[in-house]
């Protein structure tokens, strides 16, 4: 069977998953951001995939691709300044213990 | 008629030396702030001499009759088609003689002001007061509608309340002020709910057309207004008297009198201008303003304010034979003089042969607010000079203060209406006004005249007599040295000469047309003669010192405490606000306030609390947690929109 | 089974067993390695489809670009060699069964649900197209929203130099 967009569904959807899986359960910063870039990647999949079955005449999941990635690149660039801001502060980038934002 | 511009300044030029002194007083105009003020008000007080001047001799006749006249009028507050707020300018014989008086008594005290207040650290804010008052008060008289002179009424109130408490360094003076606007806003309650009753009857705010829907017997608002009833007494008797009722209040009738004797903790001059001979006769002007309905639609109101203001007399009269303070002798007495003009105005009916009473209150309201701010004038001069308001510290002082000294007795012989000063005329009118209308009040009204030329001669020797001469020369030169202080006084002293040589009948009335004030020769015997009684008592008890006075006082002991207590009125008020309200509704309320509101809401608060304790867990500050509480909630309502949003 | 299908399942596979063991690896070299596959994989499944410019884009900002600043910033910030610690059972045992949850709920939103594609004529996805169309202002173009992710470049660029800089300045101050 050729494999068609159900398939690169299934895909995006199980990376999806994988990074809400690992968003959840790691205590590394460092490894929550990687997290969050599998969650951003299976997105570009689901745009490219239905752009490339459903509206081949068209461009826009193309760019809405191209986009992401560039936010995604912006994002990566604040978030790991982030990460070494709050590595100077509390000598750790475990979430566990940056906590101080309770009740 | 003048251009409505002209009229709009009497009142307008003192708002804007108000405006100018409250604003810049104290940095800027400092000690001109006096001169800025009065030369304002002379612009103002010719103004108004002159409009009531072209008013009585030239444009306010029609047919022999003096109109009502709207010489301006603006749209204020416009709600519907029917009804409007204005603010306009009403022109009668009774609004012109008051822009007279208010204005001319005003800028007397003005210029006495000028050197009586000079040194005093809130100068510039006494005469923005003053002015705020003078604009208020003229404001008021001038008023074309009920809504209009409600707030010119708390505005004088609100004036009268600032200058009784000039003095805020003195916890007397606090508390005087206080008691004032407690005691007039109270009254001023029942004015309010006065003005709703009638307007809702009458569909209007104006004077005219409201006194016109509510006396002509074919219109349907007075008919309503005289079937609807409530406890047995129509709804236009119940307005008129809860109008009279905030009348009261303001004018110190029985039982609402008891702020006026404090509030002579108010500087001299204050006293002279607003509780004696302008602010206080506001509900004299009111119930004049309104009298069209009281005569016609509600008599029985007009028995009670004959009631009260027989009562208020004698009563304040009594009081003022045994208070030592001398401004408490004049509060009393002036209290005492506007119950003379609220039964006179009680005795007067609508129609030629009755109204007499009526331009009588109106006479005696003019020729009073001459001699009464004379005495208090006078007084103030006094009181610098001896430094105390107690009589016992005073005496045999009139070769200290010789102006002081005949002036003082002219204004004494006026009020005590001996001929040919201003008082006689006017009090024989109502005198005479009584007689006609009943005998009783009469009688007391007889009685009373004969107690009033007592005390104010007991006053007078007390003062200036009593005592061997001189014992108080040091400040011989000091007191009434300015003639600054001198021209006010000296002009009163001739107004309350001469103002009771005026025709007023001619001019006042209710309905506009004439009255004629014959002066009964015969009738007037009995009252000089009265009065002559009184001060010859007087002169007899207090001329020297003697121990008379004090057997007459333990002859008649338990009239005397009663009198000297103010017979226990502030002490019945005080019974009945703590004892019968605190106890009967403060203290229910009290709980009620502690156990059900405070318990409803601290319940609220308490749950809340407890809540939050329970849930702040949540609030865990791990990123993680919130992710997944998130995704939960997508979760959720992505189910929520899938399947059960069918 | 053509040999395209077979490249397609190799691909999925790749990304999907390298993206699960990113997430699960306890050496964090490791799993920055594995994320580096699974992109590459993404990056080979545009090229499966076709989007070879999309896959160029993948290839130099992802895998030259943000996962070098992944791995340089591992460097910075942790010991190497170091193992990570684990989340405890429970919130694991929770996550996983949310993520199964979320991930059932959608597969089967997907399969029942039935794709409705145009019928018009497919056209080829050049880079003169793209370029063309990212500059245009027309009803297509994409230019606007090409300045506004330029300034949010921009914006992030200056936003993570003021971050660096607060702390160092506030360092200093504090020593």
């Amino acid at each position: 069977m050729h494999p068609g967009l159900n398939h690169l569904l299934f895909v995006s959807t199980s990376l999806f998953f994988i990074g809400v899986y690992g968003f959840f359960t790691r205590r590394n910063l460092v490894t929550i951001l990687m997290s969050v870039e599998l969650i951003l990647n299976s997105v570009n999949l689901n745009f490219i995939a239905f752009n490339k079955y459903l509206w081949p005449h068209r461009l826009d999941g193309a760019f809405f691709t191209v986009f992401v990635i560039a936010i995604a690149a912006a994002e990566a660039a604040v978030a790991i300044a982030i990460i070494i801001n709050l590595y100077r502060s509390h000598q750790s980038i475990d979430v566990e213990k940056a906590e101080e934002l309770k009740y | 008629m003048p251009n409505s511009l002209y009229i709009a300044c009497i009142p307008l030029l003192p708002l804007v030396s108000f405006a100018l002194l409250g604003l810049f007083g104290t940095r800027v105009f400092k000690n001109l702030s006096g001169l800025l003020a009065t030369v304002l008000l002379v612009v103002s007080t010719i103004l108004a001499i002159w409009v009531a001047y072209n008013y009585f001799f030239h444009f306010g006749q029609a047919n022999g009759i003096y109109q009502r006249i709207i010489a301006g009028q603006v749209t204020w507050l416009r709600f519907s088609s029917e009804l409007s707020i204005d603010m306009g300018l009403m022109l009668d014989p009774i609004s012109c003689m008051m822009i007279v008086v208010v204005s001319f008594i005003s800028l007397m005290v003005h210029i006495y002001s000028l050197s009586y207040m000079k040194g005093e650290e809130r100068y510039p804010t006494y005469y923005a007061f003053l002015s705020l008052f003078t604009f208020s008060m003229l404001g008021l008289v001038l008023s074309s509608n009920m809504f209009q002179i409600y707030i010119f009424w708390e505005l004088v109130g609100v004036s009268s309340y600032l200058l009784i408490g000039y003095y805020y360094d003195r916890p007397g003076a606090v508390k005087a002020s206080q008691k004032a606007f407690i005691v007039t806003r109270f009254a001023d309650l029942g004015f309010l709910i006065g003005i709703l009753v009638l307007s809702f009857y009458s569909n209007t705010l104006d004077f005219n057309t409201l006194i016109e829907r509510l006396t002509n017997p074919a219109s349907p608002g007075l008919k309503t207004a005289l079937a609807s009833s409530f406890l047995g007494i129509s709804a236009i008797t119940w307005g008129s008297v809860l109008v009279f009722m905030g009348g009261a209040g303001k004018s110190a009738m029985f039982p609402l009198h008891i702020w006026l004797p404090d509030a002579m903790e108010g500087p001299t001059p204050v006293s002279a201008l607003i509780h004696a001979a302008t602010m206080v006769v506001a509900g004299v002007y009111l119930v004049a303003r309104l009298f069209p309905v009281f005569s016609i639609s509600a008599p029985a109101s007009l028995d009670l304010v004959t009631f009260v203001g027989v009562l208020s007399a004698l009563l304040a009269a009594l009081i003022a034979c045994t208070q030592t303070d001398i401004k408490r002798v004049l509060a009393y007495s002036t209290m005492s003089q506007i119950g003379f003009m609220m039964f006179s105005l009680g005795v007067a009916r609508h129609g030629h042969e009755e109204q007499l009473g009526y331009s009588a209150s109106m006479f005696h309201l003019f020729t009073h607010a001459f001699f009464k701010a004379l005495l208090f004038l006078c007084a103030g001069i006094i009181i610098h000079l001896v430094h105390s308001n107690e009589m016992n510290d005073m005496g045999g002082i009139r070769k200290n203060l010789p102006v002081t000294h005949i002036c003082f007795l002219i204004a004494c012989l006026a009020i005590s209406g001996i001929p040919p000063f201003a008082g006689f005329f006017s009090k024989e009118e109502i005198l005479q006004a009584s007689w006609q209308r009943n005998k009783v009040v009469f009688w007391i009204a007889l009685t009373t005249s004969g107690i009033t030329a007592f005390y104010m001669f007991r006053l007078y020797f007390k003062i200036f007599w009593h005592k061997p001469l001189g014992h108080q020369a040091s400040h011989a030169d000091t007191a009434e040295g300015d003639t600054m202080i001198r021209l006010p006084l000296v002009i009163l002293a001739i107004g309350s000469l001469l103002t009771g040589f005026i025709p007023f009948g001619r001019f006042v009335s209710a309905d506009g047309t004439p009255v004629h004030t014959d002066l009964n020769l015969i009738f007037s015997v009995g009252p000089v003669l009265v009065g002559l009684a009184g001060i010859f008592l007087a002169r007899w008890l207090y001329l020297n010192k003697n121990d008379a006075p004090e057997k007459i006082k333990n002859g008649t002991r338990a009239l005397y405490t009663a009198a000297y207590h103010k017979f226990y009125i502030d002490e019945i008020y005080v019974f009945i606000t703590r004892r019968i309200i605190f106890n009967l509704v403060g203290k229910p309320a009290a709980w009620f306030d502690r156990n059900v509101v405070d318990g409803l809401v601290n319940t609220t608060g308490n749950t809340t609390q407890i809540v939050s304790k329970k849930i702040k867990g949540l609030q865990s500050g791990k990123v993680q947690e919130y992710a997944i509480y998130f995704l939960l909630g997508a979760g959720g309502l992505a189910l929520l929109f899938i399947y059960g949003w069918k | 089974m053509s040999g395209s299908t077979i490249i397609f399942y190799l691909l999925a596979a790749l990304t999907l067993v390298s993206g699960f063991l990113a997430v699960t690896s306890r050496m964090i070299f490791r799993s920055a390695i594995f994320l580096l596959f699974s992109l590459f994989g993404i990056a080979g499944l545009y090229l499966w489809l076709q989007y070879e410019f999309i896959f160029a884009v993948q290839i130099v900002v992802y895998v030259g670009g943000i996962a070098v600043l992944i791995i340089f910033s591992i460097f910075l910030t942790q010991k190497s060699g170091e193992e990570l610690p684990s989340q405890n059972r429970s919130r694991r045992i929770l996550s996983a069964l949310a993520a199964l949850a979320g991930m059932l709920l959608i597969l089967t939103q997907i399969y029942q649900h039935n794709f409705v594609g145009s019928t018009e004529k497919p056209e080829e996805v050049s880079v003169a197209r793209i370029g063309s169309q990212m500059l245009d202002v027309t009803d297509q173009g994409y230019a606007l929203p090409f300045e506004v992710v330029s300034m949010l470049l921009l914006a992030a660029m200056i936003g993570c130099i003021v971050i660096a800089m607060r702390s160092s300045d506030k360092k200093q101050g504090s020593t």
